[in-house]
């Protein structure tokens, strides 16, 4: 036991040793003679209000990064920069800049540091930002219902006409919802990849997407995990608000961070688009418990679930923005939309070896294919 | 899949074009309603400074720490030391020593730079015409470099490879007789030649009629002679308009006279509205393929190279130039009120993005 103490030990000083000799020796030091300092900035976001723009910056070097000059537009602009000094690693700071810009029209911005190095960020279309008054809050929840409540209502409004079909019809409708989920997984792993591009460094953007969905996906398979394989609807429907909820929350932070930049073109076709892309969710949510008695306060909860979420999305993705945090959300909804696809999976599972060979193979697969179908061929719609 | 919905929205008309279905009035009816309703001019920005001006860069360069100040830079004439040979031909040595410095190009920016004699421009070399002229150049810099002259002179002396190109440590004397008279420069001719002259290795070299071989125009030789009692009426300044490619993205960032972005604008040019003003006006502007300057309220006249004693344009407001084109301006405020009168290149771009300037006329 003492012996495995002193190894420990060991260990620990050859650690340092080994770093004393590093610092002291400097093996890189023939590679960086002379180099001007490595800096780098990251723009958050640019907010438009009567006093010109507000720009909030990242330091995404361990050098910190000092904003000399700002260029609007091509011209050297007054500013003043909140707090002053140079902007340390993944420190932030507010650029006031009182530039008189013109409404809808395009804007191009420039950061000349201290060493000349350049940092560029366009408002593709300016207008004003929205601030959190009561009426923008209504309006940004009007969008989340939209997205959100009203497509998820419809699709568990077939409910009563779903009750009708046999266990293989059933079985069909259940791999349906996998394509579904298989579908809404990649496009919020892809969504948390995208927005991994305009975070600091340091955060290691895509590590970081992708660490936070496995975490995520082996956490709540643990937890459902104890129970048996789930022959309760009720309790996989559950499962299924929750990742929908997740994804349309994600939708919502998109939605909420593009209107109020200035890169949003929502108009009501385009939410349309929206609310028929996501009508299959409430479909997919009522899957499990067809051949199950429910009560109404059930559905109305699975209904908040899932389409709840999508409001506080907006709100939040047009007033906060930390591209990092929002892809590690991402990351985190991913994760838990594969979970939701396993336990579906697995229900699937216990109705082949119930039916037994009355079990279509066939179904599943054409519900499967179907589910990624639909998906697909109504997001093309939207881009159209 | 949202994100990128948005993200390729990136053309106006799009935009536009999906404003007329738009939903979101409520939204968006801060700014769209009260624009179509109300006869106020469509603006939002209600900020003080759209009256004030705020174009401009931001804080103050430390001229002591850069070596020199653009307003000693107006007037700083480089004459030599003068001697004269049995014949009696007057003799006049220069030297001039090339060496890398970091200098502050705008308010917080720092620029590598090649000068000549650690400023840039370079020293305002000044002869008289028909003078025999030595510059002894001494390169301490890290690369090739050379002083190449627009003159009249021998191929020996022309400051390109073989003829005055000089290695880091050596050096060279070149050797000519000034002429033609008139407003020059002198530039280094190592290639990479943009790169060489963009970096800082340029100056003004500025002959002057000798007024013994102007009997037509003994006057007007005298006003430009540097020293005469004619000469000394005239308030004379060089201003070399230049510009800097912080990013080496072959494209300016910073642009001015005499290497400080804005820096006569907010410390204007004092101007004795008595006394006439001569203008040494030269450009070296890198990567675009013109300079120009004009003034406010005022017209002058201009002569092209300065080689003549008689104007080759009169009485215009602007004059345009391409790299190492230069004039002479002259101009008069005699019957100006005393106020603020604005100069900058006539191409706004430039113009805010440093080449803006102010005479302060008493």
């Amino acid at each position: 036991m003492i012996y495995n103490r002193i190894a420990f030990v060991v260990v620990l000083v050859m650690l340092g040793l080994i770093s004393v000799a590093i610092y002291v020796f400097n093996p890189l030091d023939n590679f960086d003679n002379n180099l001007p300092p490595e800096e780098s900035l990251i723009i958050e976001r640019v907010t438009s209000s009567p006093d010109g723009f507000i720009a909030y910056v990242r330091g995404n070097h361990r050098q910190p990064i000092k904003i000399s000059q700002i260029q609007v537009d091509g011209a050297f602009w007054d500013f003043q920069q909140i707090p002053d000094g140079p902007i340390n690693q993944l420190a932030t700071a507010k650029l006031l800049i009182p530039y008189p810009w013109i409404q809808n029209e395009t804007h191009h911005l420039l950061f000349l540091s201290s060493t000349g190095a350049t940092y560029n960020y366009t408002i593709d279309v300016a207008y004003m930002t929205p601030s959190p008054n009561n009426k923008t809050l209504f309006s940004l929840a009007l969008i989340g219902i939209c997205v959100g409540l009203i497509p998820i209502t419809l699709g568990m409004l077939s409910l009563p006409l779903l009750r009708y079909l046999g266990d293989n019809s059933i079985v069909f409708f259940m791999s349906l919802t996998i394509g579904l989920l298989g579908f809404l997984f990649l496009d919020t792993l892809e969504e948390g990849l995208e927005l991994t591009k305009t975070s600091a460094n340091a955060f290691q953007g895509n590590l970081s997407v992708l660490l936070a969905s496995v975490l995520t996906f082996l956490g709540i398979l643990t937890i459902s995990w104890r129970s048996k394989p789930s022959t309760n609807g009720i309790v996989l429907a559950t499962w299924l608000a929750i990742g929908i909820g997740l994804h349309n929350f994600g939708e919502g932070l998109s939605i909420g961070t593009a209107l109020s930049l200035g890169n949003a073109a929502l108009g009501s076709m385009l939410l349309i688009g929206f609310a028929m892309h996501n009508l299959t969710e409430g479909v997919a949510i009522i899957a499990p418990i067809l051949k199950r008695k429910i009560t109404f306060a059930m559905l109305l909860g699975w209904l908040c679930l899932a389409g709840l979420p999508a409001i506080a999305g907006t709100w939040i993705g047009a007033f906060t923005f930390a591209p990092h945090w929002n892809a590690l959300f991402f990351g985190v909804a991913a994760g838990a939309i594969a979970q939701v696809i396993i336990e579906v999976g697995r229900s699937i599972w216990v109705m082949r070896s119930t039916l037994g060979d009355k079990f279509i193979v066939s179904n599943a697969f054409a519900g499967f294919g179907m589910g990624i179908l639909v998906m697909y061929a109504t997001a093309f719609l939207i881009q159209v | 899949m949202i994100s990128k919905l948005f993200r390729n929205v990136t053309n106006r008309r799009s935009f536009l074009g999906a404003g007329a279905l738009l939903p979101l009035t409520p939204f968006l009816s801060s700014t769209n309603t009260s624009a179509n309703n109300s006869p106020e001019p469509n603006s939002i920005y209600k900020s003080p400074h759209a009256h004030a001006g705020g174009m401009t860069t931001v804080g103050n360069v430390n001229h002591l720490r850069n070596g020199f100040d653009p307003h000693s830079l107006l007037t700083d004439w480089e004459v030599g030391t003068v001697s004269q040979d049995s014949a009696g031909k007057i003799i006049r040595k220069f030297e001039i020593i090339a060496v890398d410095i970091e200098i502050e190009i705008a308010p917080g920016v720092f620029f590598a730079a090649w000068t000549y004699n650690g400023r840039v421009p370079g020293p305002t070399i000044r002869a008289t015409e028909g003078e025999l002229l030595q510059i002894k150049f001494i390169n301490k810099g890290s690369h090739p470099h050379s002083m190449h002259f627009h003159g009249i002179h021998s191929a020996k002396m022309d400051g390109i490879a073989g003829a005055g190109l000089v290695d880091p440590g050596e050096e060279f004397v070149y050797e000519f007789t000034a002429e033609p008279f008139g407003c020059h420069l002198y530039h280094c001719h190592a290639e990479p030649l943009k790169r060489h002259i963009h970096k800082g290795l340029y100056g003004a070299f500025i002959i002057d009629p000798d007024p013994k071989l102007h009997s037509q125009n003994t006057t007007i030789a005298l006003s430009r002679q540097l020293g005469t009692d004619e000469n000394k009426k005239w308030q004379e300044l060089v201003m070399v308009m230049n510009a800097f490619d912080t990013n080496f993205d072959d494209k300016n960032e910073i642009y001015a006279v005499n290497t400080i972005a804005h820096e006569y604008s907010k410390r204007p040019i004092k101007i004795d509205k008595q006394r006439p003003v001569r203008i040494y006006l030269i450009n070296v502007t890198e990567f675009d393929p013109i300079n120009s300057f004009h003034i406010h309220g005022n017209f002058f006249d201009y002569f092209d190279h300065g080689t003549t004693l008689t104007p080759t344009l009169n009485k215009v407001d602007t004059v345009m130039q391409c790299q190492a084109q230069r004039g002479i301006l002259e101009m008069s405020f005699s019957n100006h009120d005393s106020g603020h009168y604005m100069f900058h290149a006539h191409q706004s771009e430039f113009a805010e993005l440093g080449w803006m300037s102010m005479f302060e006329v008493v």
